[in-house]
């Protein structure tokens, strides 16, 4: 990592802000591994969050392998290929896109974007941190057990979860999938915390909250909407534990199971599909919501316009957030509910679409006639456009009853989901990487590696997730390890399940590429300086990059405008650090 | 999910009741300061820690809602005999409200400088805090003696584990008001920083009060009598 002088802090008048006490490491050990930083800990979490997803990866070539070419791969049985499914999605859907977006992304940009020191509790900020990686640890023992992981799918499903006849359901699988859940519960709800207050109370001078960046409103409602919703899967994993551990029948009803009459009796299955889905539907806009602030601000940073609409931009996202909690049903249609209730959840579904449709107008709108500069971050932007459009006009589909009945169990949820809540979010994640990897390391991403990357991942996630819908509609089932002999399936549909895979191994590698770009990036990539982005938001205007302990010089930043102005008319540069206060004569405000 | 979204219905209108103050209407590109304007900061002017505080109880209230969400939908079941409710659970509120009021006496204590009075305070609130602990435990055992065993019935089941849970949370404060008793003692530690864990810990200790009466309502029976009242006025 390189050290970057900048000066830019000059122009700030001198005044006095009380400053909150900030922890200084005193050896090597308390700087880079037990740091209270939170730009260390956002790198720890990244660092963990990106490892753990590369098992995920690799889990899901070895489905896509079994599928194309059932019966080739003898290590891969419908036993592990359940476990395949469960540990692929439990860890892509928690332990990355949530621990990456909130701890990666939240702890690194809030306190910088917001012009604090740090986070408000940085010790609870740290051990949010080592259960995090506690939890991922006793996720990854799982694979090392008799019996192995589990293999209930990643929605946990009782009475199947705890029973013989699911891999891990009577071993250890289950238990330490539970166990690890609520480690990463606890230690979310400490980093929550964490990123709530601050965005409360670390603001700086002039930060209010209609100047956050939308990065910030993104990440900080996401965090409201986690810290409501993860209790819900917390109960539900405590009550699971009891029914497997201690023969409660909280979730399990009577049955029998090889001839014999477990002791189980009267428990309800349906039951903690709500406690789950109280958590999981909201949990997917703690995914989105992060998302959509980060895509706001590089689209804006990179066609050098303002964002179209910022107070539409912001209602949108709280009125998502309040709405995500009372749709949570509709992925119980195929268990049977009253059909007032289905109707009820069909129509806060659809409604939901409206804030999510303002949001997609408003960043065309901001592309419109703007100075769009095709640069990496604005490249995945747009494919975080186009894939979220194709993700949500699906889910049009799967929001009405009748529709989704039929769909529910084949590869068109498959698709939906994987477009919707998989690529758009990880193409934000990557698009975001590419744009603060410069302020993180002091060193720009390499070009032609970040083009090939993003164009075999772009085109071939669409290339893998698209004729996937063609199978469900078709009436292939997801769930299955393989599709056997169907009177409804033409042979052709093999053909696609090999093209599929085909695309799934290139896009895979393509990751490689990326990985190796980081690492290669860091020693050889070329010098960034402060704002290579020439970005108006305030972690472009740190004294050092990458900023350094503390992350302010002397004073902390005051901040005069919002986080919007490029391509003021009038003005000598095409865009105004939100630093920067307007001259006495020309402020805009006095025209007004 | 009645109880939870009765909840968030609460939160909810905290949460608008908090943006209704935040000038969410107003027009941030056209508010462009000046050299020399010196704006304050924007926060609230609680205590962070107050916050945290206030945040973090917010999530163990959609905890116990959820819990208490999940006894209601079971309890419609039809293999459900409800617990009968231990005498000790009386003594139990007694001493844990007696150790509210003794928290909450060290709070007003500490806010005048007797510090003699606040060192009694708050060990009479470990101390009463303590026997609600065992108290608990001792009422778990006259259960089980009783036969009524964990995984009996789900009536049992419930009540152990969310009686358990409550009681983790109870242990959980007596680790951090030991804490703040010892920080009496040393003279080093600041009067303020003092004053403000003790006000934390009145804060906490009430609210787990408060959880514990609505739990203790929930097992008594009292809240189905409750409901079955509102059902009644609404059908």
């Amino acid at each position: 990592m390189v050290e970057i002088q900048s000066g830019i802090d000059e122009a700030i008048p001198p005044a006095e802000t009380e400053d909150v006490e900030l922890y200084h490491p005193k050896s090597w050990w308390t700087k880079y591994v037990f740091s209270q930083d939170a730009k260390v800990i956002a790198i720890q979490y990244s660092m963990t969050a990106i490892s753990i997803g590369m098992v995920a990866l690799v889990l899901s070539w070895l489905m896509r392998l079994q599928l194309a070419f059932p019966g080739t791969f003898t290590f891969i049985d419908a036993e592990s290929y359940y476990q395949f499914i469960t540990m692929h999605g439990m860890i892509m859907v928690i332990y990355l896109l949530t621990a990456l977006f909130l701890g990666g992304f939240g702890n690194y940009l809030i306190p910088l974007m917001l012009g604090a020191r740090d986070m408000v509790f940085p010790y609870a900020n740290m051990l949010s941190y080592w259960l995090y990686l506690l939890a991922v640890l006793v996720l990854v023992a799982s694979f090392f057990v008799p019996g192995g992981p589990t293999g209930a799918g990643w929605t946990l499903y009782p009475p199947q979860a705890v029973l013989s006849g699911t891999p891990g359901g009577q071993d250890w699988g289950i238990i330490l999938m539970l166990v690890s859940l609520i480690l990463f519960i606890i230690g979310f709800t400490m980093g929550g915390l964490n990123y709530v207050v601050t965005v409360l109370q670390g603001r700086t001078r002039g930060m209010t909250l209609m100047r956050m960046p939308l990065t910030i409103w993104g990440i900080f409602t996401a965090t409201v909407m986690a810290l409501l919703a993860f209790p819900a899967l917390f109960v539900a994993a405590v009550m699971m534990l009891f029914d497997r551990l201690l023969g409660t029948s909280f979730f399990m009803p009577a049955i029998i199971e090889m001839g014999e009459r477990l002791q189980h009796g009267g428990g309800s299955p349906i039951l903690f599909q709500h406690l789950f889905w109280f958590f999981g539907h909201p949990e997917v806009y703690i995914v989105a919501l992060p998302a959509f602030g980060i895509v706001s601000d590089l689209i804006s940073t990179h066609a050098r316009k303002n964002i179209f609409g910022y107070r539409m931009m912001v209602w949108a996202i709280v009125v998502i957030g309040a709405l995500s909690f009372i749709v949570w049903a509709h992925h119980m249609y195929v268990s049977g509910m009253n059909p007032t209730f289905g109707f009820f959840f069909a129509t806060t579904t659809l409604i939901i679409a409206v804030p999510t449709a303002i949001k997609v107008y408003n960043w065309v709108l901001t592309l419109w006639r703007g100075d769009i500069h095709l640069t990496l971050p604005m490249l995945f932007a747009l494919g975080f456009i186009v894939t979220f459009v194709n993700g949500g006009l699906t889910g049009l589909f799967l929001g009405n009853v009748v529709v989704d009945v039929p769909l529910s169990d084949t590869m068109f949820v498959v698709a939906h989901f994987h477009m919707v809540m998989g690529v758009a979010p990880i193409m934000v994640i990557f698009g975001a990487i590419y744009h603060w990897y410069p302020k993180v390391t002091g060193r720009m991403l390499n070009e032609t590696m970040g083009h090939i990357h993003f164009w075999i991942t772009f085109l071939g996630a669409y290339a893998i997730f698209f004729p996937m819908h063609y199978l469900g509609l078709m009436g292939v089932p997801r769930r299955y390890h393989e599709m056997g002999e169907t009177i409804f399936n033409p042979p052709s549909a093999q053909t696609l399940n090999i093209f599929i895979t085909a695309m799934a191994l290139a896009v895979g590698a393509a990751q490689m590429l990326f990985l190796f770009n980081l690492a290669w990036s860091l020693f050889k990539g070329k010098l960034a300086g402060g704002n290579p982005w020439r970005a108006t938001t305030l972690e472009w205007q740190t004294p050092q990059t990458p900023p350094a302990h503390g992350n302010w010089g002397k004073e902390l930043p005051i901040v005069y405008r919002w986080a919007y102005d490029y391509s003021v008319p009038g003005a000598a540069e095409d865009f105004i650090p939100q630093n920067q206060p307007a001259p006495d004569r020309l402020s805009r405000g006095a025209l007004t | 999910m009645s109880a939870i979204l009765i909840f968030m219905a609460g939160i909810a209108a905290i949460i608008t009741w908090w943006m209704a103050q935040q000038r969410l209407t107003s027009k941030p590109w056209l508010e462009v300061g000046r050299a020399g304007d010196a704006p304050g900061r924007d926060g609230s002017s609680l205590a962070i820690e107050k916050i945290g505080l206030g945040v973090f109880l917010a999530v163990v209230g959609a905890l116990f809602a959820l819990f208490i969400s999940a006894y209601f939908m079971r309890m419609d079941m039809a293999d459900w005999w409800a617990v009968p409710v231990p005498k000790l659970l009386w003594v139990n509120t007694v001493a844990l409200g007696l150790s509210s009021v003794a928290l909450q006496w060290a709070k007003t204590e500490i806010r005048e400088g007797h510090d003699e009075a606040v060192k009694m305070a708050l060990l009479a609130a470990l101390a009463t805090a303590v026997l609600f602990l065992v108290g608990q435990v001792l009422a778990w055992r006259e259960l089980v003696a009783a036969g009524y065993v964990l995984a009996d019935n789900p009536a049992n089941s419930f009540f152990y584990m969310i009686t358990g849970m409550h009681g983790l949370h109870i242990i959980g404060g007596l680790v951090v008001l030991s804490r703040t008793t010892l920080r009496t003692w040393n003279g080093a530690v600041q009067q303020d920083k003092l004053r403000l864990s003790v006000e934390l810990c009145a804060m906490y200790w009430h609210f787990m009060l408060f959880v514990w009466l609505i739990l203790f309502a929930l097992f008594a029976g009292w809240a189905n009598d409750f409901i079955d009242i509102c059902r009644q006025l609404l059908t």
